[in-house]
């Protein structure tokens, strides 16, 4: 069979369908639209099915720990009777160090029940390690392929942390150079392995994240007697928070504000060689968030279960030097050593708290497990070598691939709003022009948390531009 | 370390002036996934401007040099091809060196938290 770039993509639609086993074309509609519940439904799973494979995996009801003394700090900067109780869903108690293991337990579980030999994801992340750990439990084959050096040979020493990791559970770790064509040798591998594509955005591997909302929304209601005010998740590709907001649904937590937090990463092209090593952050940051919220299907799945802008109440951003602040907050005040890049949610969390009331509760719900290469000081150490300047001073005049800045006091750890208005403009510019149904109008309602008047106002505006 | 170099040492053959690496032993390879021409057209230029590059690990499949385009086992029983470009490699990610700026933040959040609780 030819392999050339050409003759592996005009094959995409076959390889991907014999490594889900799911055809994916049942769930379209008429027009743009697809039927996003129908799809999440045909699974067949419960979420007591979800919560049985979890707890068969030693993965789930993690810690949920109040931050008593940063809630403290975060006092220290706010009006009289605000700054709401902070708590932090200790995800990285997971196998493997992170809420990620959820999401694979579903994986895993499907690829076994199918009858695949072995699974390949393509991540740079924890994902890989939860995979990896997961498949060697079912005694499955793995391959994790991840971007990982630059033209330079230069390796981001998180994801090299992250391939010793996925080594260390007996998997096959392929290491790229920067650029999306990693899809292609994705899908070679596919092909030539037969292997189950353990894709980030399968519908399953979302419903592994809904047993993280649900618990969050039982634990505070049964120690509280209420549903939290908020929770906050780090945004990048999106399942994250759909998976939590979807599982406060389901504990019927329908008030609860679902809010986005990302690295502010603005200027550092994704795709960019030069780029690659100028961020110190390799998730939880804008350069997924904003693109796969506003264009979900552009993963590896033909219909990404992950969509975030059906949930999102509120979406803010960090500085890189505010999320190593409150990472060394959080061991020098909470005696916790995670993260850094799953404390984003905590660094928006500390800000915005000072603007709920004192009786109100925000939850964090994630850490991430540290160690080699991801650590603050190892990122740190990292930038300072490729000439990025490091400094304390005033957090909102960091330049990503130019400085890292970290605040003078937690006072001035700020967030910086994105206009959900914008990001559904920017969602909708993929169907300008286009002649739109009623159906259609339905849909985008729903995809993007609004009204069809809301939808059509913005569908005129781009029209006219 | 130094028992590191010795038993590298011992796993390269010296056969007519040439370090030769046993098979079986542990390598990694690099090959080229896509020349620079071949790249897709969305992509800025500095990533254009080079090639795609893949590294892998495996075991050697027949002696070779380093710098020889070899064939690989790998984790799962794949053969894969490329570059022979390293011998029994191993992990040398860490902590980084000493940052003055973590310091500096230490000292930032212990001051203002010393009266609470």
């Amino acid at each position: 069979m030819k392999k050339s770039y050409k003759d592996v993509m005009d094959r995409k639609s076959e390889i991907m369908k014999n490594a889900l086993n799911l055809d994916y074309t049942k769930f379209e509609k008429e027009g743009i639209a697809f039927d996003y519940e129908y799809m999440m439904n045909y699974s067949g799973y419960t979420l007591d099915d979800v919560k049985k494979i979890q707890i068969e995996n030693n993965i789930g009801n993690t810690p949920l720990i109040e931050l008593k003394r940063i809630t403290e700090y975060a006092r220290k900067f706010s009006k009289k009777g605000y700054g709401a109780r902070i708590f932090l869903k200790d995800e990285a108690a997971n196998l493997s160090g992170s809420f990620k293991a959820r999401r694979a337990a579903m994986s895993i579980h499907q690829a076994k029940k199918l009858g695949y030999k072995g699974v390949i994801a393509a991540t740079s992340g924890n994902y890989g390690a939860a995979v990896a750990a997961l498949a060697a439990r079912a005694g499955l084959k793995c391959i994790i392929v991840q971007e990982c050096f630059d033209s330079k040979e230069i390796e981001q020493p998180e994801i090299t942390e992250k391939a010793r990791a996925c080594e260390a559970y007996g998997a096959e770790v392929m290491q790229l150079s920067v650029g999306p064509e990693l899809f292609y040798q994705f899908l070679v591998l596919l092909e030539e392995t037969g292997f189950f594509n353990a894709s980030l955005y399968s519908p399953y591997c979302i419903m592994g994240i809904e047993t993280l909302g649900y618990e969050i929304a039982s634990e505070v209601k049964s120690k509280y007697g209420k549903f939290p005010e908020a929770v906050i998740c780090t945004n990048a590709g999106g399942g994250n928070l759909t998976g939590t907001a979807r599982g406060l649904i389901k504990a019927e937590a329908f008030d609860t504000k679902v809010i986005a937090s990302s690295v502010d990463l603005t200027g550092l092209h994704m795709a960019s060689d030069n780029d690659f090593n100028k961020k110190s952050f390799t998730t939880g940051h804008t350069g997924f968030g904003i693109p796969f919220s506003t264009f979900p299907d552009r993963s590896d799945v033909p219909r990404s279960a992950a969509r975030p802008l059906r949930y999102m109440d509120k979406y803010v951003l960090v500085n890189q030097g505010s999320v190593f602040f409150i990472t060394e907050a959080l061991a020098l005040l909470e005696g916790m050593e995670r993260g850094p890049a799953g404390n984003t949610s905590l660094a928006a969390a500390f800000h915005l708290a000072q603007e709920m009331k004192e009786d109100e509760i925000i939850v964090v719900q994630e850490t991430e497990y540290t160690g080699a290469g991801k650590h603050l000081n190892a990122q740190i150490s990292f930038a300072i070598d490729r000439g990025i300047e490091v400094k304390v001073g005033n957090p909102l005049e960091e330049i990503p691939g130019k400085n890292i800045i970290f605040p003078t006091s937690g006072q001035y750890l700020k967030i910086k709003e994105i206009s959900l208005n914008d990001l559904k403009k920017s969602y909708l510019k993929h169907y300008k022009g286009m002649d739109l149904l009623n159906t259609d109008y339905k849909y985008l309602s729903e995809e993007l948390k609004c009204s069809e008047q809301l939808v059509k106002n913005i569908m005129e505006e781009l029209n006219e531009e | 370390m130094l028992y590191k170099i010795i038993k590298k040492w011992y796993s390269i053959n010296i056969i007519g002036g040439k370090k030769m690496i046993k098979e079986n032993t542990v390598v990694q390879i690099e090959r080229v996934v896509l020349k620079s021409v071949e790249r897709t057209g969305n992509l800025p230029d500095d990533t254009k401007r080079v090639p795609l590059k893949m590294k892998l690990k495996g075991r050697l499949v027949t002696k070779s040099n380093l710098g020889d385009y070899v064939k690989i086992v790998t984790q799962t029983n794949r053969i894969d091809e490329g570059y022979l470009i390293d011998v029994e490699p191993y992990f040398k990610h860490d902590y980084g060196h000493y940052v003055e700026v973590l310091d500096e933040v230490k000292d930032i959040i212990l001051r203002e938290n010393e009266n609470s609780l």
